[in-house]
């Protein structure tokens, strides 16, 4: 099977911490880490590649230094990996990255399942999985939490809000991948090793023919007016009483005194 | 500057399951409203699936002016290729100036899929919706980097205008029944082959009570500190006495005490309830990020420390095993003496 | 600690710290309380390639210098001694064969460690320690065979090893010449193993009396040639004694980290513990010692990936990095002060697993000897 994973460098947003006197995000010093969906979505796509053989391929559109998690990808299972990055993709809202994305895949051949995750925590929007799919006018499903392949025929596990959701489909297909029953596997120390000796090939605008009217903030419809760090919650009331009992009994006065019950 | 002088009017999608409206969808005819009555035009509710009718009556009780219905074997179940042909092919025809949807598992699996069609941008996961009259251009307003920035987005050069939003984040208007509207029906047919995933079978998922998390008013979650998975049980007490649902952190999911499905948090689901109690949960930010929109948090653990004392309205310090049927039983008594 | 690796050290160093921050330090203390070799980590570690750091890449290991492989076990360590003693084991076992043995011994050993399998150097025994020579388990050559009889203790993976190197003599009237070394597999009937010790420290790895009754082993599992025994175990020490010290490193590091996010917490007098210069000299004191003995440890892992062995430097370089252990983590628990001195806390554990660093491998005072022998040599 010739199976595609779409990747994102993102920074920790875990580690991210506001400076209190000018109400900013601090970025410098954030550590730059695989979007934790995309290491799952990778995981299950090597899986598939286990069992049914074949290739994984990663691929990210993202600045030079996108080519760690790249590296990354290569030492947990994927066989080949490529960024695509040149300076006038910069400023491109989901739209323009999906049509730039299609473009690269195109221009890398045919394949049967394309694995992205369910959306990167930066950015939070879940958008360019379905984007993807769209431009490729192929099948999608959301929130893939199994997959299983027989011939041409996918068979997978969607969860969404509260149930489970048996699919059915044929390749080709894009799946979004929430969180799985296993973990990402660790590299091993000879992984690790080869992925430092393989190559990562740069794709740019020059390898790909873009209506450059559809890329970059030219392409991109929705526009950032504004950002800002939102309002902190104030300090809450701290109860300790002499025993958990009078603890509970003080919890449900200060409640109803507040109206919150 | 663009003038859109073709495209008019709000569109509300209410997404529909075996014919019943999704609350969210009737939630978002509030800020729909106000949006229509900002730019003086109308409020029309878009319904695809089955009891049309029925749900349209409601849509137009709950505030809306028309609505649109679409019904068909096709679209008896939601499929990503069956509405979303059907959602273009009405704003084709129609050309609303904004859509909203909720942001409902299936919502942000059609959304993308339909912008995408159409050329034109989506906003995801909006908390604040405002309309600038002049130019007809919505501010959406969103959380991103894990909820840690807010930005505010607009859509000046396409149309129409689209945006998701979360259950929760709006109220339903009151319901008046002395409203009227037009409802008109679209056939819109689909080739079978067009539609390119099958449902196979639906799972409901392990736990008795179905209330789904991401629209529950009141989650009590559990954590490591109930020590073994038996104890959800208390969890679960808590829950029932405030007619809420059962929530999870990530240790107690990787621990296999409960399904995924309970878990909130960064690789779990984001919630917003009136009423978050957190019980044995040390507060790890990934699990903050998933509940730090609730309106009110309690939180209850031994140890002072605990790093969800910073985001709890509430903080109490303590065994929850002294305090959790303390708090239920007094609960109770409460609910008695109403 | 990021001066002079290439940036492939640096990269295997923070995967190895993150795999052993994951799964080996959590469990650290619940299995030294138990005194438990930890299986489902030792499995995991090998599925990760680290009991095959230095193995040639075409017997199917991944290759590293001694240089990366004591920045690792350093890391290792840093988790748990113990379970970097385990590790490092299997790699003292093969060193006679690789020093003096045949393409087919080495190759044995290498196919038993890739898979995972592990292996004893047994030379100790109750009456021959720091004196060596003094060993007494014997080989008798009959026929086509050697027949090994004979008790061997403190043995590191003693009850869990596929392979035994074992040291006994087949010329009693020779000395230190009469000493030969030999392979014995695990299936072979008469090797039984005696008790488990009860340790003070590196509690997490298996260390057990080897018992040899009448094993009969075929004659081509003699390492090189008979009575060049003790001279591969002195030759193994040479080139082990400072690669394993390096755990040492990772105790004292590991005592550092704690005792630094301690005294940042920790509140007394109305301010934290760092803001006190007794403190703070005490923390300076710790990092230098242990920046110098990382030093002399890594210069002997360099020199070795030169070719060059100097025992003079790897004594030296054992001899502080031991003495070092055992300091900061005495200076770790008096920055602990009464939470120290706890077995909840984690400092009391360190001092217990730094100890054998003064011990083992030649203790610190016939490393002294080793060096002033070099010394006065000359």
């Amino acid at each position: 099977m010739n199976i595609l994973v779409c990747v994102k460098q993102v920074p920790d947003t875990t580690e991210i911490k506001i400076d209190p006197h000018s109400n900013t995000l601090i970025r410098t010093g954030v550590p730059s880490i695989l979007n934790p969906f995309d290491a799952y979505a990778l995981e299950m796509a090597v899986r598939l590649k286990e069992k049914n053989g074949g290739t994984v391929t990663a691929i990210s559109m993202g600045p030079e230094q996108a080519k760690n998690v790249l590296k990354e990808c290569l030492s947990v299972g994927a066989d080949q990996a490529f960024l695509v990055s040149d300076r006038i993709f910069g400023g491109s809202d989901t739209l323009a990255t999906s049509y730039i994305l299609s473009a690269a895949i195109c221009k890398l051949g045919e394949f049967d399942v394309i694995f992205c995750g369910k959306q990167a925590i930066d950015g939070d929007t879940a958008q360019v999985g379905p984007e993807l799919a769209e431009h490729l006018d192929i099948a999608q499903v959301t929130y893939v939490a199994e997959v299983e392949a027989t011939d041409r025929i996918l068979t997978v596990l969607r969860e969404i809000d509260e149930r489970y959701e048996k699919i059915e489909t044929q390749i080709p297909t894009l799946l979004t991948v929430n969180k799985t029953a296993f973990e990402p596997r660790y590299p091993t120390v000879k992984s690790k090793l080869t992925a430092n000796r393989t190559t990562i090939n740069t794709i740019t605008s020059a390898d790909l023919d873009l209506d450059l009217t559809r890329i970059g903030l030219k392409g991109s419809p929705t526009k950032v007016k504004k950002t800002f760090v939102p309002v902190q919650r104030k300090k809450g009331l701290r109860i300790m009483e002499n025993s958990g009992r009078q603890s509970a009994i003080r919890l449900v006065e200060v409640l109803l005194d507040a109206k919150i019950i | 500057m663009h003038t859109f002088e073709s495209y008019k009017h709000i569109w509300i999608f209410i997404e529909c399951q075996a014919g019943t409206p999704k609350k969210v969808g009737l939630e978002l005819l509030s800020p729909g409203r106000e949006l229509a009555n900002k730019c003086g035009e109308k409020l029309i509710a878009v319904i695809i699936g089955e009891n049309t009718q029925q749900i349209a009556k409601d849509a137009i009780s709950y505030g809306a002016d028309e609505a649109i219905a679409v019904t068909g074997k096709a679209y008896h179940s939601y499929s990503t290729d069956a509405y979303s042909h059907a959602l273009t092919t009405l704003v084709e025809k129609y050309k609303p100036s904004v859509l909203l949807l909720g942001a409902t598992g299936n919502g942000r699996d059609l959304a993308p899929r339909i912008a995408c069609r159409l050329k034109t941008g989506l906003t995801a996961d909006c908390t604040a919706l405002a309309m600038d009259e002049e130019s007809g251009n919505v501010a959406w307003t969103r959380p991103a980097f894990g909820g840690n920035l807010m930005a505010t987005i607009s859509c000046p050069d396409c149309r129409p205008q689209i945006g998701t939003v979360r259950p929760g984040v709006f109220r339903c208007a009151e319901y008046d029944r002395s409203r009227t509207g037009t409802v008109i029906e679209e056939d819109i047919p689909i080739e079978p082959y067009f539609i390119r995933t099958k449902v196979l079978e639906i799972i409901q998922s392990m736990s008795k009570e179905e209330v789904n998390l991401e629209e529950a008013k009141v989650i009590v979650s559990g954590g490591r500190g109930l020590g073994d998975p038996k104890n959800f049980v208390i969890i679960q007490q808590l829950a029932d006495v405030f007619g809420g649902a059962v929530g999870s952190s990530r240790a107690a999911v990787d621990a296999g005490w409960i399904s995924h499905a309970h878990q909130v948090g960064q690789t779990g689901k984001t919630v917003q309830p009136q009423l978050y109690i957190a019980c044995g949960i040390s507060g790890a930010i990934q699990h903050v990020a998933g509940m730090s929109s609730a309106d009110t948090i309690i939180a209850i653990n031994k140890d002072p420390d605990a790093p969800i004392f910073k985001v709890a309205d509430y903080g109490v310090v303590g065994d929850l095993f002294e305090i959790i049927p303390v708090f239920v039983e007094e609960i109770r008594r409460l609910h008695e003496t109403l | 600690m990021n001066y002079l690796m290439t940036d492939e050290q640096k990269e295997l160093q923070a995967m190895v710290r993150e795999f052993v921050a994951k799964e080996l330090t959590p469990v650290s203390m619940e299995y030294d309380k138990k005194g438990e070799f930890p299986s489902a980590v030792w499995k995991k570690a090998v599925e990760m390639g680290l009991h095959i750091l230095s193995v040639p890449e075409e017997h199917g290991g991944s290759g590293l210098n001694t240089e990366t492989y004591v920045i690792l076990n350093e890391e290792i360590a840093r988790g748990d001694a113990g379970f970097a003693v385990s590790l490092g084991a299997c790699h003292l076992a093969t060193w006679p064969a690789l020093l003096g043995g045949t393409k087919e011994q080495i190759h044995l050993y290498y196919d038993t460690l890739v898979t995972g399998k592990m292996m004893a150097f047994c030379l100790t025994e109750p009456e021959a320690g720091s004196d060596a020579s003094a060993c007494r388990t014997t080989a008798k050559k009959v026929g086509d065979e050697y027949i090994i009889d004979g008790a061997k203790c403190f043995i590191t993976n003693g009850g869990l090893a596929e392979l035994y190197t074992v040291f006994a003599v087949t010329d009693k009237e020779a000395g230190t010449r009469g000493i030969s070394a030999f392979i014995v597999e695990r299936n072979r009937p008469g090797i039984s193993i005696g008790k488990e010790e009860d340790k003070m420290g590196i509690r997490l790895s298996n260390t057990t009396e080897v018992i040899f009754q009448n094993v009969k082993i075929p004659a081509a599992n003699l390492i090189g040639k008979e009575g060049q025994g003790y001279k591969l175990a002195l030759m193994t020490l040479d080139r082990t004694r400072a690669i394993g010290s390096s755990s040492a490193i990772g105790i004292a590091q590991a005592a550092i980290d704690l005792s630094l996010a301690y005294a940042k917490e920790r509140v007394t007098f109305g301010k934290p513990l760092s803001k006190n210069q007794a403190i703070q000299f005490m923390l300076a004191d710790m990092e230098i010692q242990t920046q110098a003995a990382r030093l002399l440890v890594r210069n002997s892992a360099r020199l070795m990936d030169q070719g060059i062995i100097n025992g003079r430097m790897s004594a030296a370089a054992k001899t502080f990095a031991g003495d070092n252990a055992v300091k900061v983590a005495l200076d770790a628990i008096q920055i602990f002060g009464g939470y120290g001195y706890s077995r909840e806390y984690p400092v009391e554990k360190l001092l217990r697993d730094a100890k054998i660093y003064q011990i083992f491998e030649g203790t610190n005072q016939i490393q002294r000897m080793i060096v002033s022998g070099h010394l006065l040599r000359v």
